[in-house]
């Protein structure tokens, strides 16, 4: 791997942040909504007070989010804040910070989501390689429709439909939540399967949608594979068919799959935002739900920007760690 | 077999688009995935367009129309919902703003790339370098996010024109990236040389030569940015971003999930709208599935 090449994907990584934080900075300054004001009349119109100190009071909290400074210097302390990871405070929950609140969603959506898409990605892929093996057995075949269906029906539609079955229907499931309200959280047998009972639905929903694409992108690789010479080769050999289908054909089709992950991590988050909120799960996707009801725009804007890092350093850490798993990919001549 | 892009490449001229057509034609027949893509969209589109000659869709649609929360009878073939909206009504305008919100934010995008993959192809150099670099950053954002952000500053101000630009800003990137490599491909291709040394200039070879040849991508990619902006509108108005009056397929999925449509059992209500996002996602599923190996014949040995 050439330093070159190191040093573009890290401009790139940067470039990135940067556009994210810039679009996120100008976008609410286009906006003709002014949710420290919105939040502060909605206080005054319910708590009956009259207004008169209003305008002093809006002021006053603009001075402390530096809403009174020039644009180009709240610009430039925007980066900064981003640089040095600080969101600042959330505007519906005040007293605590963006990161404070986020810190304590990330866990839910960090296992919800990182299991189902563990579990999707592993599942899928063994089907996706049977499916494209000319001597896996024909019924398997019927596998293909099925994945169609299961990738292309969205997961907060799939997830629906399993809430009305399994925990409307047959009350196998809770209908939503992460964990019962009669519950005692903490590090307890009894607590974890709460928790797991709780995850099982939304998890399933999101496996189902994923694992379904894995397959059939799996698939197409499989049979690009098999049509190669050296696996004809190979066969000619007299090898086991067991080793020419793990070393020969699963080995070479899994590179591209790994890059494909990597790909979908966009659409993931969309999912898994989606799914929380059908859930009322208490990870990112309740959270940016409840920041739009109460337009939250820090809490909004510090979610996003973590995301865009955490899809950056995916994508980087995949672009490098690709040349090691696969010697036929060189990044020096570019 | 002779595929279709071997064929057409002798052909000059108008008799690509021709050929073209012919080779899509005997596709259609030999693949019956397409076929049943394409049933299902039409029949949606009919009952969006012709529906709405049945019903009024000035004030059926929306709230206190009809009495609330009933059944599907006689009168209320599809029920009518807890605000008292008539669901057929409520279908057949949604399933057409939904569509138009799709057709507008693809057709945006699929232009843009055009456009840009073009440029950036034919130019290269510095504006190249500067396209893909920009289409790279674009890759990278989790742009659900950021529209997310977009449409819950602008909430009351959404429109069905403003949820489709919001899209459409985001609509692009696929398209261009997939044009560019597809023009720098063709580019090297001996027919163009031929048009070009016979004496075509740059815009004559664009319309003339490459277009035609550019179809089969073109059309998988118009659907592939209609199946994202159709999916990235559904999700938006899901978190309840989408224009509060109009009765999108999501505002539809997002009033019954506030409304607790499930809970108070009334199936009806929740049940339709999910038949008609299931049946219009799959539909463009099929069709983009369809057309990709179309437009790809090497994936083609898969089918």
């Amino acid at each position: 791997m050439s330093w070159r090449y190191l040093v573009r994907r890290i401009l790139l990584l940067l470039l990135v942040m940067w556009t994210a934080a810039t679009i996120n900075f100008f976008i609410p300054k286009l906006s003709p909504r002014d949710p420290i004001k919105e939040r502060l009349q909605l206080a005054a119109t319910q708590g009956g007070r009259n207004q008169t100190g209003l305008q002093a009071m809006a002021d006053a909290y603009a001075h402390q989010y530096g809403l009174d400074q020039p644009l180009w210097k709240q610009y430039l302390h925007a980066l900064l804040k981003v640089v040095q990871f600080d969101y600042g405070y959330s505007i519906s929950q005040y007293p605590r910070t963006v990161n404070s609140v986020i810190g304590d969603a990330l866990p839910w959506t960090i296992c919800l989501g990182l299991v189902s898409i563990l579990i999707a990605f592993v599942v899928g892929t063994v089907l996706g390689a049977l499916l494209g093996w000319p001597r896996s057995p024909g019924w398997l075949r019927a596998l293909v429709p099925v994945s169609m269906l299961t990738s292309a029906v969205p997961a907060f539609v799939l997830g629906f439909l399993l809430i009305y079955l399994f925990a409307f229907r047959l009350k196998a499931f809770p209908l939503a939540g992460a964990y019962s309200q009669t519950a005692n959280p903490g590090w307890s047998l009894s607590f974890a399967g709460d928790v797991l009972d709780h995850a099982f639905l939304p998890a399933m929903a999101l496996v189902l949608f994923q694992m379904g694409g894995q397959a059939l992108q799996m698939r197409g690789l499989m049979v690009m594979t098999v049509g190669e010479d050296y696996i004809t080769f190979a066969d000619a050999k007299g090898l086991r068919p067991r080793r020419v289908f793990l070393r020969y054909a699963v080995r070479n089709a899994l590179l591209p799959q790994v890059t494909g992950l990597v790909m979908s991590l966009g659409t993931f988050i969309f999912s898994t935002v989606l799914v929380e909120t059908l859930f009322a799960y208490p990870g990112l996707g309740g959270l940016i739900n409840s920041a739009i009801q109460v337009l939250d725009f820090n809490l909004l804007y510090g979610i996003t920007m973590i995301l865009v890092f955490a899809v950056c350093i995916a994508t980087l850490a995949v672009d490098l760690i690709y040349p090691l798993l696969d010697p036929r990919i060189r990044y020096d001549r570019r | 077999m002779v595929t279709p892009a071997t064929t057409s490449m002798t052909m000059p001229g108008r008799q690509a688009w021709t050929g073209r057509a012919g080779s899509f034609l005997r596709y259609v027949r030999r693949n019956p995935l397409l076929a049943v893509g394409g049933i299902i969209f039409l029949a949606l589109v009919l009952f969006s367009t012709a529906g709405s000659l049945f019903v009024d869709t000035v004030k059926a649609p929306y709230p206190l129309a009809a009495p609330a929360s009933l059944a599907p009878s006689w009168d209320y073939p599809f029920g009518t919902d807890a605000q008292g909206r008539d669901m057929l009504a409520v279908m057949i305008v949604g399933t057409r703003l939904s569509l138009k919100i799709g057709l507008l934010a693809g057709s945006i995008g699929l232009a843009v790339g055009i456009v840009l993959g073009l440029i950036s192809a034919f130019y290269g150099g510095w504006i190249d370098s500067a396209i893909r670099w920009i289409v790279d950053v674009m890759f990278t954002i989790p742009s659900f996010l950021v529209m997310v952000v977009i449409a819950s500053l602008l909430q009351q101000y959404i429109s069905i024109e403003n949820m489709a630009f919001i899209l459409a800003a985001f609509a692009w990137p696929g398209p261009t990236r997939g044009i560019r490599a597809q023009v720098l491909s063709l580019r090297e291709r001996q027919f163009i040389q031929m048009a070009r040394l016979s004496g075509m200039r740059g815009p004559e070879i664009i319309i003339r030569e490459l277009l035609p040849n550019l179809a089969p991508f073109l059309l998988a990619g118009f659907v592939g940015a209609l199946i994202g902006a159709v999916y990235g509108a559904l999700g938006l108005e899901l978190l309840g971003l989408g224009s509060q009056r109009e009765p999108t397929l999501g505002m539809t999925f997002f009033w019954m999930q506030k409304y607790s449509a499930l809970l108070r059992n009334l199936w009806w209500w929740w049940g339709i709208p999910i038949a008609i996002i299931i049946l219009l996602i799959l539909s463009l599923y099929f069709i983009s599935f369809a057309l990709d190996e179309w437009a790809n014949p090497r994936s083609r040995r898969s089918a």
